[in-house]
């Protein structure tokens, strides 16, 4: 069994940040990423092989050429990300809001 | 419908800014953050300790079942009454260490006022720690509710 990739820790490489952004402007083949970088091929398909395992890339075959594209159920899943944490806060605010409005009569005294 | 709080997280970087309008007076949010009984009412915490003046420190802490679930602590570095805190905040025995906060509480109307929070964490690393907790529930979440669903037919 595949150990199931972190997306976040994926992120977190700002090697793989710039390939989700040249992939993002259009489909690319390996060795057309590899041309951005000073790295070897090899370190750059490790790259590539961790984001297509956290299903942030995906590949397409296009004659001969494999040529890797976002995923974007993966880049939904980073969107969504912030939403929970935005949600506590709102929750938590909200209930702020509730409780201090029952004191705007005493305020106004 | 515009949202009332926003989060504000740029890639690459350690900070993280939170927003948020209240159909409130500036002075009742400001009392919300600075009175222990409101505090412990809208954060849903017990606070221990809630020193209001700079160099103060406060201490949180949430009970369940006689088991402590959380702790947090801080110092309140500045306060100025109705306008603006600064303070640190820590969640104990978490990787997400010290934060350092900014409080701006803003009078917008007579009843209206803007909160914004800007928080600084000790690296883009640790705010990503910060930021994978409620997602991290919300998928938990998620997940027994599918097992919820799945387990009666297993």
């Amino acid at each position: 069994m595949k150990l199931r990739r972190d997306v976040f820790q994926a992120i977190a490489d700002p090697t793989r940040r710039t390939i989700i952004t040249l992939v993002a402007a259009s489909a690319m083949t390996p060795s057309a990423i590899a041309e951005n970088f000073d790295y070897s091929r090899q370190t750059i398909s490790k790259h590539i092989q961790i984001l297509t395992e956290c299903e942030l890339l995906k590949q397409e075959q296009k004659g001969r050429e494999i040529y890797y594209e976002l995923n974007p159920n993966g880049m939904r899943q980073i969107a969504d990300f912030i939403e929970p944490f935005r949600k506590m806060w709102d929750d938590r605010f909200n209930t702020l809001e509730e409780l201090m409005k029952s004191k705007v009569h005493e305020h106004k005294k | 419908m515009e949202q009332k709080t926003k989060i504000n997280a740029l890639e690459g970087k350690q900070e993280l800014f939170i927003t948020r309008d209240f159909d409130l007076p500036v002075e009742l949010v400001y009392k919300a953050y600075t009175e222990a009984a409101f505090v412990s009412q809208w954060m849903g915490t017990k606070v221990i300790k809630l020193e209001n003046r700079n160099h103060g420190s406060y201490v949180f802490e949430t009970s369940h079942e006689g088991k402590v679930m959380f702790k947090a602590n801080g110092t309140i570095h500045k306060l100025i009454p109705n306008q603006e805190m600064v303070r640190t905040f820590e969640m104990e025995n978490m990787p997400i260490g010290v934060q350092l906060e900014f409080l701006n509480f803003e009078k917008v109307t007579e009843d209206k006022s803007k909160l914004t929070i800007q928080i600084i964490y000790k690296s883009e690393k640790h705010r990503a720690e910060q930021l994978k907790l409620p997602f991290a529930y919300g998928l938990n979440m998620a997940h027994s509710k599918l097992q919820e669903i799945l387990e009666p037919k297993i």
